[in-house]
């Protein structure tokens, strides 16, 4: 426990206190799973078709088996039985006959795809083994994009509301836009791993198996896992330690899980998996990748009346257990922070082979923010009025929430509850002198300089129920616990915990100790996803520290809600482009994000500066890109180019408390995504004011290449 | 099929790692990395790529920053080595440069942040007056997927600033 710089009965909620997190991190201390072992454990290592697409005639592992340290080899026949893995959110009957096998058996749909896997005393030996599997491939044509009639499609998305046929018949001008959103993805600096321990039990369980490694939804991970190799509920249990990075991919049940928990039981030793970052790259989930064509009724005023849009979803070889999650958030977030009276959407789910795809920080949110904000830039150029006007004339005034938007997403209705739109968007003006700011680039412009600035706003969600338990005791030694079933990504959840704790006990928030990802300590819990620890775990604990405040009693409280929560923001960027290379440097970033009530400002600006990092690596850097063959491109780090410190910004974040969120006694929203959501939107039209183009960046990332074909057309 | 084991292959080597000395057996192609995780027992230096370029391995080799993932532990052998668990005081008390990662929030998840410690250190202590443009190109090295470099950056300035390091 660190020391802390707070004493006793001081407020806590709204203070920048340093974290509880960090001392064992600083010294090497973690508790990553590569850092866990025990004497007995053996290696698996995944042996993965190397075809995109392909008829898998058969797996010889005949000289797996004969080589040094191997104790085991298994293609698909040995799993034939595990049924194929579920959808955590979103499912939807079409989308399931789509789901992955644990290993492939007749046919393999992406490059990454695991068909076999080798355990061995060694993950040296392990790695040279599985170098010796046969793995015999029939190559089919893949299909790599989901816009191609040879995709699979299993379902549309649809909505609609208004009358969009009568906007449209009545408009002043229709304004249209292709635009795309390129794969990549949240890539965490720890690889993804699991160590399944198989234990004696004494209890009434009986022999239990503990996973190491577990992450992001411990609970719902370890029944799913227990069901799936037919074990009670209680057998799998969540030993969750450090997490390196969780951004949406990590902690999602994949494949491996299952496997390594299953060659634990089978050869009863602890069985570890540590993916290397090759493997990182082809297997774990993708996201983004979206293709939208769009259209517009826009009055006299130059205010959108209607958006009709159509959009593609590359999902890669096979749904996982997002289901339709990212696709179903670019649905309900399009029309984002404006009024759009009448809207249509058709959201075409599709499969190639490629990686299959899942969450990454501001799901369907990064896309649609491009988007959207892509199309009031053209309405900006096409009435002759500055992109921030457009915005004012179109952004939904503080008078009209709450708001309902009239869709619902992760089964809740979208209901804005609460927003100060134009307030926000006047602060991000007045905080950079936007005219003064818009006149010295002219100038920089004049003098030959590509230089420009863009703006781009957004409404995020957070905090997603439907619950969340925490029960709360008194220590013999004057501390406090706190137990919940949230779980720890790295993002300062057992600081914010103890901060809310401690400021309604009145106890030093070092005192208080924050238990999660154990699943044996609370019968059931949510995990740490959609921006909802800080608003669920956060009102749960804050509801059982007034009960024990008031009783005395160790308390137990659950926070129910069937509503997200929907802060919001502006972003603006200021770019200079190289004319020479199409190179952009990002000069200045702003980010002005509204989070109803901030437990810890340091922590919440923390999550929006590493949030706009992603946001321009999604931008200008990321991409997972393939060759004709469906043979992936970037699978080591030379090839995925994430921002360093030589291409991040300095960021300036003006964080507001205007509008605390109704449904929540302490008025919290999230904060883990609103600093990537607008950042492909704001440098996509900074890119184009530096270049003098409007309009013209209309696929992310955008590139040297992108942008240098630009400037030559 | 080869008929040489991995033990068979496998070399005495001697790691001095922090001022302790740490006698084991590796194949040549042992990693530097795995063998002060796995054989010294020093699992602070992290593994993000294995391939030379997160830096989350970034140890010091008599003194410079080196990617213990690029280098077999055999290589090391002789050399004066120092990871993230050396940092801190035998008390407990923690390096300049941890204390400033904690009070400057430069670390989330916390996975980067001994290759980050490694790399400030070495570079501080070879340059303890390095400008802010160099400082940056140095810390350019490693690569953090949480914080946005922000805080990483103000905390390494702020030692260098008070000459600690």
């Amino acid at each position: 426990m660190g020391e802390s710089d707070h004493s006793r009965g001081r407020p806590l909620i709204g203070e920048s206190v340093l974290r509880l997190e960090d001392r064992p991190l600083l010294v090497g201390e973690g508790r990553f799973l590569g850092d866990v072992s025990f004497e007995d454990e053996l290696h698996l290592r995944v042996v993965r078709s190397d075809i995109a697409h392909g008829v898998l005639r058969g797996v010889d592992l005949d000289d797996v088996l004969a080589a040094e340290g191997v104790v085991a080899a298994w293609a698909a026949d040995e799993v034939a039985h595990v049924p194929a893995i579920e959808f955590r959110m979103t499912g939807l009957d079409e989308l399931r006959p789509h789901c992955q096998r644990i290993l492939a058996g007749e046919r393999v749909r992406y490059v990454g795809d695991p068909v076999a896997v080798v355990i061995a005393e060694d993950p040296y030996l392990a790695e040279d083994a599985a170098e010796l599997a046969f793995v015999d491939i029939e190559p089919l044509e893949p299909v790599l994009e989901a816009t191609s009639p040879e995709a699979v499609a299993p379902l549309t998305l649809e909505h609609e509301h208004g009358d969009v046929e009568a906007a449209f018949a009545g408009a002043h001008r229709i304004v249209e836009l292709r635009a795309t959103v390129g794969r990549h993805s949240g890539i965490p600096l720890e690889t993804r791993g699991l160590l399944a321990r198989p234990v004696d039990g004494d209890g009434p369980e009986g022999d239990r198996v503990e996973l190491h490694g577990i992450a992001k939804v411990p609970h719902y991970n370890c029944a799913t896992i227990a069901a799936m190799l037919g074990l009670a509920p209680g057998q799998v249990v969540g030993r969750e330690g450090h997490v390196g990075g969780g951004f949406g991919i990590r902690g999602e049940l994949y494949p491996e899980d299952l496997l390594v928990t299953y060659a634990a039981l089978k050869l009863g030793r602890p069985v570890k998996w540590v993916e290397d970052r090759r493997e990182h790259l082809v297997a774990a989930n993708h996201s983004r990748d979206q293709a939208y064509q769009v259209r517009a009724a826009i009055d006299a005023d130059g205010v959108v009346q209607a958006i009709d849009a159509d959009f593609f979803h590359d999902q890669g070889g096979y749904v996982r257990t997002h289901g339709a999650t990212v696709p179903n958030l670019s649905v309900a977030l399009l029309p984002g922070p404006y009024l759009v009276p009448s809207y249509r959407v058709r959201g075409h789910i599709r499969l190639t082979n490629k990686t299959p795809a899942g969450t990454y920080r501001a799901p369907g949110r990064f896309e649609s923010t491009f988007v959207r904000e892509r199309l009031l830039d053209r309405v900006a150029t096409e009435y002759s009025l500055d992109p921030v006007e457009v915005r004012r004339r179109n952004l939904i005034p503080a008078e009209a929430m709450p708001f309902d938007r009239g869709v619902s997403t992760l089964g809740t209705p979208l209901v804005y509850d609460s927003g100060d739109y134009h307030r926000l968007l006047e602060r991000l003006l007045t905080h950079v002198g936007y005219e003064s700011l818009r006149e010295s680039l002219a100038q920089r412009r004049r003098a030959g300089e590509m230089v420009g600035v863009g703006v781009g706003m957004f409404v995020e969600k957070s905090g997603l129920g439907p619950f969340d338990d925490v029960r709360v005791r008194r220590l013999d030694d004057g501390g406090v616990e706190v137990v919940t079933g949230a779980a720890s990504v790295g993002q300062g959840m057992e600081t914010v915990i103890a901060q809310i704790c401690a400021d309604v006990l009145g106890v030093d928030y070092a005192d208080v100790s924050v238990r999660h990802g154990q699943t044996d300590m609370i019968g059931r819990g949510m995990g740490a996803f959609a921006s909802r620890v800080t608003v669920m775990t956060g009102v749960a604990v804050y509801m059982a520290a007034n009960e024990l405040a008031a009783t005395g009693e160790a308390a137990e409280a659950t926070f129910h809600t069937d509503h997200m929560t929907y802060p919001y923001g502006a972003h603006a960027a200021v770019v200079r482009v190289d004319e020479g290379t199409g190179g952009v440097t990002v000069e200045r970033y702003i980010v002005a994000y509204d989070v109803g009530r901030a437990v810890n400002p340091m922590l919440v600006e923390g999550q929006i500066i590493g949030g706009v990092a992603q946001g321009i690596g999604g931008a200008l850097l990321e991409l997972f890109a393939y060759d004709p063959d469906g043979q992936p491109l970037a699978t080591s780090f030379m090839d995925y180019l994430m921002p360093t410190v030589a291409e991040q910004p300095p960021v300036e974040v003006l964080l507001s408390e205007d509008a605390p969120s109704p449904l929540n006694p302490l008025g919290l929203k999230g904060a883990g995504e609103g600093g990537t959501t607008a950042c492909g939107a704001a440098i996509a039209a900074a890119i184009d004011d530096a270049i003098g183009r409007p309009g013209a960046v209309t696929a992310l990332p955008a590139t040297p290449e992108l942008v240098r074909s630009l400037l030559r057309t | 099929m080869t008929e040489i084991s991995a033990a068979d292959v496998a070399v005495p080597v001697v790691l001095r790692v922090n001022g302790d000395e740490y006698r084991i057996t590796a194949e040549p192609r042992r990693t530097l990395a795995d063998a002060l995780r796995d054989d010294c027992g020093l699992t602070g230096t992290h593994l993000g790529c294995e391939h030379g370029v997160c830096g989350a391995c970034t140890v010091l080799l008599d003194g410079e920053p080196v990617r213990s993932c690029l280098l077999f532990a055999v290589q090391a052998q002789d050399a004066g080595i120092r990871t993230v668990e050396g940092l801190a005081a035998a008390d407990g008390t923690l390096h300049p440069l941890q204390e400033a990662f904690w009070r400057h929030h430069g670390l989330q998840c916390g996975f980067c942040t001994p290759g980050f410690l490694m790399l400030s250190a070495g570079m501080l202590e070879s340059c303890p007056d390095i400008g802010d443009d160099e400082l940056r190109e140095a810390l350019s090295s490693n690569l953090c997927r949480c914080t946005g470099y922000q805080t990483i950056v103000e905390a390494v300035q702020s030692v260098r600033d008070a000459g600690e390091a």
